[in-house]
């Protein structure tokens, strides 16, 4: 369903945007540097690495974050050309990136932005749109999955939000949005264990055969809740060791200094 | 020196004098003619004076308007539909060209506790009723277009309330430029008494050939000149009264607009004005608050909207007099095209005024490139145990935000519309009035859709393939904030 050859970016050149003003000050410098990655339908797959390794961009890349070039490379989405898209067309394809950053719209009120972005996708699917009522129920009945207080509905979208809350507002979104390829960066961090075990129960609830999923995280311990049916380990933008599940608990027990010497040996 | 030859207002002054000579009291010619000297003397304002610096007036200047000459040039009431929002029982004084137009006006079931007349009516009348007030708080001495419109009003609407009457319906007053080539000077007076409540909602609309705001049916439009409004509203407030003031522009995109409202508290009062600026080729809107009692509270919102070479300038000052009163001012711009917009915000808390609280807040959103805003705070502080603080912010739309909304699946233009009704929400979500608040989403809605085209130029390199491809995107926020807390 998901096939990356090849895949080199880099961050172009222009302004920073706020939250990844870390990103910029490489600016130009390569970050993916020959990715390749394939991802069933119905798979897990976890992408562990150190900060810095290009986690984050592969995610961002997917995405279509603009302020990535793609300078080779490909990736092909259920056999479409991915990276030909807008963001929103992806989306609408069934891409869902769960920031690792939700952003904050001040202003725009949850229930509405929801609402449009659900009917944007139906409407892409030649589904017919819902209306308020229908809508209220799907999403009374998601944000139980989350433990979402009500009330959050009615609040600008991630406005005042604790680090917690805007970490299940992405699976929120995911579980009322129902995508092909959920794409999660960072999604445990900054959670406490008890956030980190509603996020992951909801993450566990949507998996299904037709549903593929890529855990982003530098830590081992969100994959005893969401276990992955691979494993790979991103270093210096290359996938430096595939394997089972078995291999996050193993860069758990050795860090990831192991691997970069098994890299450099090689 | 003043820039302009003043000849045909000296014309038009003196015709109009002539004419109503007899019918005025003498107070209130004596009034005019000294406003007239002054206007005379100080001429037409030029981007030398300080207050001016950004406005330039010489299209104003250069051009003859002439003095509108009745309530005609409309087909009937139905086509003001498109001006009024709906209100159970409305109350509403309309004006055509500057004068009184009864046929249009519903003035039939007034709440009890309010009087709602034309200037024209009073002045005939009752004259007497408005010596203390009349041309006694919006100072012409200094400002040509205050001293315009005191020379030569001769209609407008005054709005009197009884102490302790608390009307439950908003008094709209609507002002239509119906005819292009002609000025008019409305003229409000309100007059709230002791612990009342009142809403005034005060429109100012505009129907021309080619006005984005056009609307089949209405006569009189053909002349394909830009019609020239020079208000003033001066809004008396007694102890403890509370007023929410409305100011809605909605003239011509080609049309002249030179406004001021000038306000005073009295003890314990509270005034509130929401000012929404849409229509226009250059439009001056001035706000002079004058905390006069203990325990004050003022609140000016407003949001300006301009695309294409609008210019909209906004100055307020808000005078701290009195001790232990408040202020608060937010002023929001969205700013497509060549737009460009002036907000100059002055906050003088004088020497008495001790135990002040006063905020001003300016944001600007800058959806072209070649938009520009020049945003002034201006705190004069004489007193020494006060909080005042300003801010003022510039910025485009996040392009995080948008990111974020597209990788939702909702598209770009759709997601840059939610974005700026989100930035001006934060002022029509201040309307207290449930459906002028819709009536203004609706108005915004129609206004951003004329005036903002959101292309942008493309921000990937030709060789390589952005990864957002598409049609490349808006910069990065670029945000030059000043905050300061003296």
């Amino acid at each position: 369903m998901l096939e990356i050859t090849n895949l080199h970016a880099r961050v172009g050149e222009g302004p920073s945007t706020g939250a990844r003003g870390a990103l910029s000050a490489v600016g130009g410098r390569e970050i993916l540097k020959g990715i390749d990655l394939k991802v069933g339908t119905g798979e897990v797959h976890a992408i562990m690495g150190p900060n810095g390794s290009g986690k984050s961009t592969l995610a961002g890349v997917l995405a279509g974050r603009s302020e990535y070039v793609v300078t080779a490379g490909s990736v092909l989405y259920e056999g479409k050309d991915l990276l030909a898209m807008a963001p929103e067309d992806r989306a609408r394809e069934g891409v869902f990136l769960a920031f690792q950053y939700p952003v904050e719209l001040p202003g725009v009120n949850n229930a509405y932005f929801l609402k449009a972005a659900l009917n944007a996708v139906r409407r892409h699917r030649g589904e017919e749109e819902l209306d308020a009522i229908d809508f209220m129920a799907l999403v009374r009945d998601r944000m139980k999955l989350l433990e979402i207080d009500p009330s959050m509905l009615n609040r600008p979208v991630n406005e005042g939000f604790s680090g917690g809350e805007k970490k299940r507002n992405e699976i929120f979104q995911m579980a009322v949005l129902e995508p092909r390829l959920a794409i999660l960066d960072e999604t445990d961090s900054g959670l406490d264990i008890d956030a980190l075990k509603i996020v992951a129960s909801g993450v566990n609830a949507l998996r299904s055969p037709e549903r593929s999923t890529i855990v982003v995280t530098h830590y081992q311990r969100l994959l005893n809740y969401i276990v992955p049916d691979y494993v790979h380990v991103l270093s210096e933008g290359r996938i430096v060791k595939s394997g089972g599940k078995e291999l996050a608990l193993e860069l758990e027990e050795k860090g990831y200094g192991w691997l970069e010497q098994e890299e450099v040996g090689r | 020196m003043p820039t302009t030859d003043v000849n045909s207002y000296v014309t038009d002054f003196e015709r109009l004098n002539d004419a109503r000579a007899a019918a005025g009291p003498a107070w209130l010619q004596e009034i005019r003619d000294r406003a007239f000297a002054r206007f005379t003397a100080l001429g037409f304002p030029t981007t030398r004076q300080e207050e001016w610096r950004f406005t330039n007036v010489s299209p104003i200047a250069d051009r003859v308007f002439h003095l509108a000459a009745g309530p005609d040039g409309l087909a009937g009431s139905e086509h003001l539909a498109a001006y009024r929002f709906a209100a159970a029982e409305p109350v509403e004084i309309v004006f055509v060209n500057g004068h009184f137009a009864p046929a249009l006006s519903n003035l039939d079931a007034l709440p009890a506790g309010v009087s709602v007349r034309s200037l024209a009516g009073v002045l005939s009348d009752d004259p007497d009723r408005i010596v203390p007030h009349f041309g006694r708080h919006a100072a012409f001495e200094d400002q040509p277009f205050v001293a315009l419109n005191t020379a030569f009003a001769s209609d407008g609407a005054v709005v009197e309330t009884s102490p302790n009457a608390v009307i439950g319906r908003p008094i709209h007053i609507l002002f239509v430029a119906a005819r292009g080539g002609e000025v008019s000077y409305p003229r409000v007076l309100v007059l709230a008494g002791r612990n009342t409540q009142m809403q005034i909602v005060e429109s100012y609309v505009g129907v021309r050939a080619n006005g984005d705001h056009g609307r089949a049916g209405i006569r009189g439009q053909g002349s394909g000149e830009p019609s020239f409004t020079d208000a003033v509203s001066e809004i008396v407030l007694g102890d403890g009264a509370v007023v929410d003031q409305y100011r809605v522009q909605r003239e011509a995109t080609d049309s002249f607009h030179v406004s001021t409202t000038q306000v005073r508290l009295a003890h314990s009062s509270t005034y509130s004005s929401h000012a929404f600026s849409f229509g226009g080729a250059i439009v001056r809107n001035d706000v002079n608050v004058l905390l006069a009692g203990e325990g004050g509270d003022c609140t000016l919102n407003g949001l300006y909207l301009a695309g294409g070479s609008q210019l909209v300038d906004t100055h307020t000052v808000i005078d701290h007099a009195q001790p232990h009163c408040g202020s608060h001012e937010v002023y929001k711009g969205i700013l497509d095209g060549r737009a460009r917009a002036v907000f100059n915000g002055k906050i003088l808390v004088r020497p008495d005024a001790q135990k002040t609280d006063a905020k001003q807040t300016n944001k600007t959103l800058l959806l072209s490139d070649d938009a520009q805003i020049n945003t002034k705070p201006q705190l004069e502080i004489f007193a020494n145990d006060v909080k005042c603080t300003h801010g003022a912010t510039v910025g485009q739309l996040s392009a995080d935000a948008l990111f974020y909304l597209q990788a939702r699946g909702i598209d770009r233009a759709t997601a840059q519309q939610m974005l700026i009704r989100a930035f001006a929400g934060d002022i029509t979500g201040r309307v207290k009035i449930g459906a002028l608040r819709e009536h203004l989403d609706d108005v915004l809605l129609r206004t951003l859709a004329t005036k903002s085209n959101p292309t942008r130029r493309s921000s990937g390199t030709a060789d390589a393939k952005a990864a957002g491809s598409h049609d490349s995107s808006v910069r990065g926020e670029n945000p030059r904030e000043v905050e300061a807390e003296p």
